[in-house]
């Protein structure tokens, strides 16, 4: 719960699908939007700031990263970091090979690069919905979507890039033979060209524009299932120690972002223990159990449950839709390097 | 308002009902090919994956566009 207490489970909901949006305002200038409808009455000209700076600080890391790994990599058995970068390699490697029977160096690099972007921007939606937003509200950043692929903006703009890509390639590749394409396809007579070129440019369109809205739609899904299961902890606020939560008794209706850091750090430091092998897989769940009920009661303990569940099952999500993107992204560029 | 409800729950239970079966028909046919030729298994498993996101897709984005009609476009209906 972003720094205010929501009136209701809407505004909570609202307020979590609104981007950061910094654009020229008819009235108030240039600035941050203070609410939706500022925000709408911006127009077209206005940056979703916490897409922009999420997506491009994932990027840069996914970079660093990289090149730290290329820098080390060597003959030997490879340890660590290194190890994990030379298993994504090769999986990209192999899968591009698979798919791409053309010849281009670019699409190997490109292949490797959206998928662990994508991975990282879609990876951005395990993190707990409410954690980087509240913190944000502290300093006083009122709207902070932290996953970059909710906002069609993003996905699309990647497939626009793709579709880019896909024209250029076509008539770098076929030249002459990419116009035959569209205007001789599917029937190979001259009285059909108007509308062998609708149906083309209907299939050519359709592409990018499935390719942008599929990654989109599964994430945006996803989100709103992780805030939906969130506003259990807002229901669970009300009266009673265990069954309202240590929480509602301590600071009535004002909500307050720290209480929950605590709470969240005391669980982390739980798993974490567990991870090293200090205490038992059982002595964990049940401390986990514990703190969530002192913290939030009975209804948050069952939303924390429904979070964890979905995120597991979310896992499986995310890295698919980024495989699935950096495959379809392959198969359109391997469609453009054909050369009949 | 009400009508709302009726398109979220047409929405999300013909979504699933498509994807089921897509589902239901793609792992068929994986077991059976793999019964027939397992060295191909891995191979085929992998675009199994695949097409199981593609397929996984078109439900998915009715669920979320369900959730939001269900609890953004009429809250509180019938509640």
């Amino acid at each position: 719960m972003a720094g205010e207490n929501p009136a209701s489970t809407t505004e909570y909901i609202q307020h979590h699908l609104q981007n950061l949006v910094y654009g020229n305002h008819p009235e108030h200038g240039w600035g941050f939007a203070h609410s939706a409808q500022e925000a709408a009455d911006m127009g077209f000209w206005a940056i979703h700031v916490d897409s922009m700076l999420w997506s491009i600080g994932l990027g840069s890391l996914f970079c660093l990263m990289f090149l730290r790994a290329a820098k080390k990599a060597h003959t030997g058995v490879p340890t660590g970091w290194l190890n994990c970068v030379e298993m994504i390699v090769e999986f990209i490697d192999g899968a591009v090979k698979d798919s791409f029977h053309g010849r281009n160096k670019m699409v190997a690099p490109l292949a490797l690069t959206i998928f662990v972007w994508i991975f990282l921007m879609n990876l951005m939606d395990l993190l707990p919905v409410d954690l980087i937003p509240s913190l944000l509200a502290l300093t006083g950043v009122e709207y902070q979507k932290i996953v970059p692929s909710t906002d069609p903006n993003v996905t699309l703009g990647m497939a626009l890039a793709v579709f880019i890509m896909m024209i250029y390639y076509s008539f770098k590749i076929k030249g002459g033979g990419f116009v035959k394409e569209l205007t001789m396809h599917p029937f190979n007579h001259w009285a059909f060209i108007p509308v062998n070129l609708f149906m083309e440019t209907v299939g050519l369109l359709a592409k990018p524009f499935s390719l942008g809205l599929r990654l989109f739609g599964n994430m945006y899904a996803g989100e709103m299932i992780f805030i939906l299961i969130a506003t259990m902890f807002a229901a669970g606020a009300g009266a009673g120690f265990i069954s309202g939560g240590l929480h509602a008794e301590l600071f009535g209706e004002q909500t307050s972002a720290l209480f929950w850091l605590v709470i969240f750090a005391l669980v982390c430091t739980v798993c974490g223990l567990n991870l090293k092998g200090k205490i038992s897989t059982g002595k964990t769940v049940l401390l986990s159990m514990a703190f969530m009920a002192i913290g939030g009661g009975l209804f948050a303990l069952g939303g924390g449950l429904m979070q964890w569940g979905w995120a597991v099952f979310h896992i499986l999500v995310i890295t698919l839709q980024a495989f699935i993107f950096m495959v379809l992204t392959v198969v359109y560029l391997s469609m453009a390097h054909e050369d009949h | 308002m009400e009508l709302v409800i009726i398109a979220a729950a047409i929405m999300l239970g013909l979504g699933a009902l498509g994807a089921a079966v897509g589902m239901g028909l793609l792992g068929g046919k994986l077991i059976e090919a793999t019964a027939r030729q397992p060295e191909l298994g891995p191979m085929l498993q992998g675009k199994m994956f695949l097409l199981a996101g593609l397929i996984d897709a078109v439900p998915i984005i009715g669920v979320g566009i369900a959730m939001y009609l269900i609890f953004v476009v009429a809250p509180g209906v019938g509640a």
